[in-house]
């Protein structure tokens, strides 16, 4: 099967537009009558309903911010009455006060909608055996594809993240052919399976991956698909949103973002204003079928720009290219911009280099100071103490070019980084900022 | 005599410089049975390479490599000399002179009262040839297990 709902996603730009324009409308009344906190919002910034009547509008409409969420924890900000809710998720809350989504039936099944279309973009469906080895639980990605799984006929194998030599064997032995992970556990399952005696590319059935949940480079990519042997599709969501909810199609060229349901703008971080496409820029997502949590011009977070034109596989809807990291991943260093992805893209060029890495910041002396540890590998191991300083040297100095800041290159022991069966934590800042 | 017999195959190990991590190597290669006959430390700064000639190279490549070591085989040599004054001069000559360079060395005294000098060097076979003419004796990995 090609498409999951040809009529939609192959409808012509202008109709979607037009369909995008009268749901913001809609949106727009119901958040108005139903939540306090958005009507509150719109009063304050002097915006009535019957002010919005074109897309272009949505300019004029507040941004809505995780800190919202979290003032208003935990469900101030819903618009429905506990008896339509079918569901609760919640953030882990690490970083402040957890954020809690509540959905309605119709939201779940939306969900599961945009997520059947997303698989059926990349070729999953009837006769797949596919792996959901994110979270189950209180985080969004474990349910999230797995009801989208179910949806598109896949049989679902509920592994959650963890216990991996038992993956390993469940994804042998059952024949597993679609994997959904972070790509950082990918790794940690390609190696884990290597120190069992087991071949992911050779010895399984593995042939796509669905990787997400945090930043991953083209870099990484490329390594993830020469190593394991399967194709690995980028996907994005975020729990504030529902979850998991886009992919990338078969073309692995950006990630579909359904406009029937999702109106996606790139905002300037400086001016809030707005970006066209192909600029970098700040994601901002209003939601145009959600029931218990609609969200205007939520910013998620995420930098990223947009592409509108037609795809290659013949969807209409806009697609976002890869993320390059996160608004708060970014790190100030001496004063420049740095940026984690940034690093992974030149390490992964590096072939001696191997797959984990850890920036480390310290502040000694009023100076900041970068460090990126990457492990030794059996191909770049020499017995001379001068190669290994030169290969350090090299990584240095690849890396001070794309970052306009020195960083201190250490090689340490294979295995002796931390690996991770969620999303993996890439930067210790030791500065009290 | 066949030139691969007089190379000895020397372990070489990449350890992070912290306590321990010596330790840890000696462990696993008393539990595999290895015995070290000359050992030597290169540090540099947060890394080490730890450099050790043992009775069987491939046991303990084997032991290393599978607990997660970075580990590897090298080509070196050994080369016997007398206990007495002198003996290190004579060697560095002859290699110098023909043009050999020694990328590093460490040297132990045997039960015999004899000196080994393990070298590497990066021209192994001309070393091989121009010790051989200079009449200095190199051992093989059959008298180091014997050592």
């Amino acid at each position: 099967m090609e498409y999951w709902d040809p009529h939609i996603e192959r409808m012509p730009v202008d109709e979607l537009r037009q369909l995008q324009e009268y749901k913001l409308k809609q949106l727009i009344n119901y958040v108005y009558s139903h939540s306090p906190f958005y009507k509150k919002r719109l009063d304050d910034a002097g915006i009535k309903p019957e002010d919005i009547n074109s897309l272009e509008d949505v300019k004029k409409l507040p941004f809505t911010y995780k800190q919202d969420l979290r003032d208003n924890y935990p469900t101030g900000m819903f618009c429905v009455p506990n008896t339509q809710l079918v569901r609760f998720h919640a953030s882990s809350g690490t970083s402040g006060k957890p954020t809690v989504v509540g959905y309605t039936r119709n939201d779940i099944n939306c969900w599961a909608n945009s997520l059947a279309r997303a698989l059926t973009s990349i070729g999953i469906g009837r006769g797949d055996n596919m792996q959901v080895s994110y979270g189950y639980g209180l985080f969004t990605g474990g349910l999230g594809l797995h009801y989208g799984a179910e949806e598109v006929s896949a049989s679902v194998l509920p592994t959650s993240a963890g216990n991996t030599g038992r993956q390993i064997e469940l994804m042998q032995d059952l024949g597993t052919s679609v994997i959904a992970c972070t790509p950082s556990y990918m790794l940690y399952m390609n190696e884990a399976a290597k120190n069992m005696g087991i071949s992911i590319k050779d010895d399984t059935d593995l042939k796509i991956g669905i990787l997400g949940a945090e930043p991953w480079s083209e870099e990484m990519r490329k390594r993830i698909e020469d190593t394991t042997g399967i194709k690995a599709y980028d996907i994005f969501g975020t729990s504030e949103l529902s979850g998991p909810l886009f992919t990338e199609c078969k073309y692995q060229d950006g990630i579909h973002i359904w406009a029937d349901q999702f109106l996606v703008e790139i905002i300037d971080p400086d001016t809030g204003e707005p970006l066209p496409d192909g600029e970098r820029g700040e994601l901002a997502i209003t939601t145009l079928s959600k029931e218990a949590l609609p969200l205007i011009r939520y910013k998620v977070g995420d930098l990223t720009a947009l592409n509108s034109e037609p795809c290659e596989c013949g969807r209409t809807h806009p697609r976002i290219t890869r993320i390059t990291g996160r608004v708060d991943d970014m790190l100030v260093v001496r004063g420049v911009n740095v940026f984690p992805g940034q690093i992974e893209a030149v390490l992964m060029n590096i072939p001696e280099v191997g797959e984990h890495f850890q920036i480390i910041v310290d502040r000694v002396n009023e100076m900041d100071m970068m460090k990126v540890q990457i492990e030794m590998t059996d191909t770049a191991f020499s017995d001379r103490v001068n190669d290994i300083i030169s290969l350090e040297k090299k990584v240095e100095s690849a890396l001070k070019s794309v970052l306009n800041v020195s960083v201190k290159v250490e090689l340490v022991e294979q295995g002796s980084l931390p690996r991770t069966v969620g999303k993996s934590k890439k930067v210790i800042d030791n500065r009290n900022l | 005599m066949d030139t691969e017999d007089n190379i000895l195959k020397q372990i070489s190990i990449f350890a992070e410089n912290k306590p321990g991590r010596l330790a840890d190597i000696a462990d696993k290669l008393k539990n595999a049975d290895v015995n070290i006959r000359a050992f030597n430390i290169a540090e540099a700064g947060e890394f080490g390479i730890i450099r050790m000639v043992v009775d069987n190279p491939d046991k303990a490549y084997e032991s290393l490599h599978n607990t997660g070591f970075t580990v590897s085989e090298t080509n070196v040599l050994g080369i016997e000399m007398e206990d007495v004054p002198g003996s290190l001069s004579n060697i560095a000559n002859s290699l110098g002179e023909h043009g050999i360079n020694i990328d590093y060395s460490y040297a132990f005294v045997t039960k015999t009262e004899k000196a080994l000098l393990i070298v590497r060097v990066d021209d192994i076979k001309g070393a091989i040839s121009v010790l051989d003419d200079a009449s200095f004796k190199l051992v093989d990995m059959e008298e180091i297990k014997h050592l």
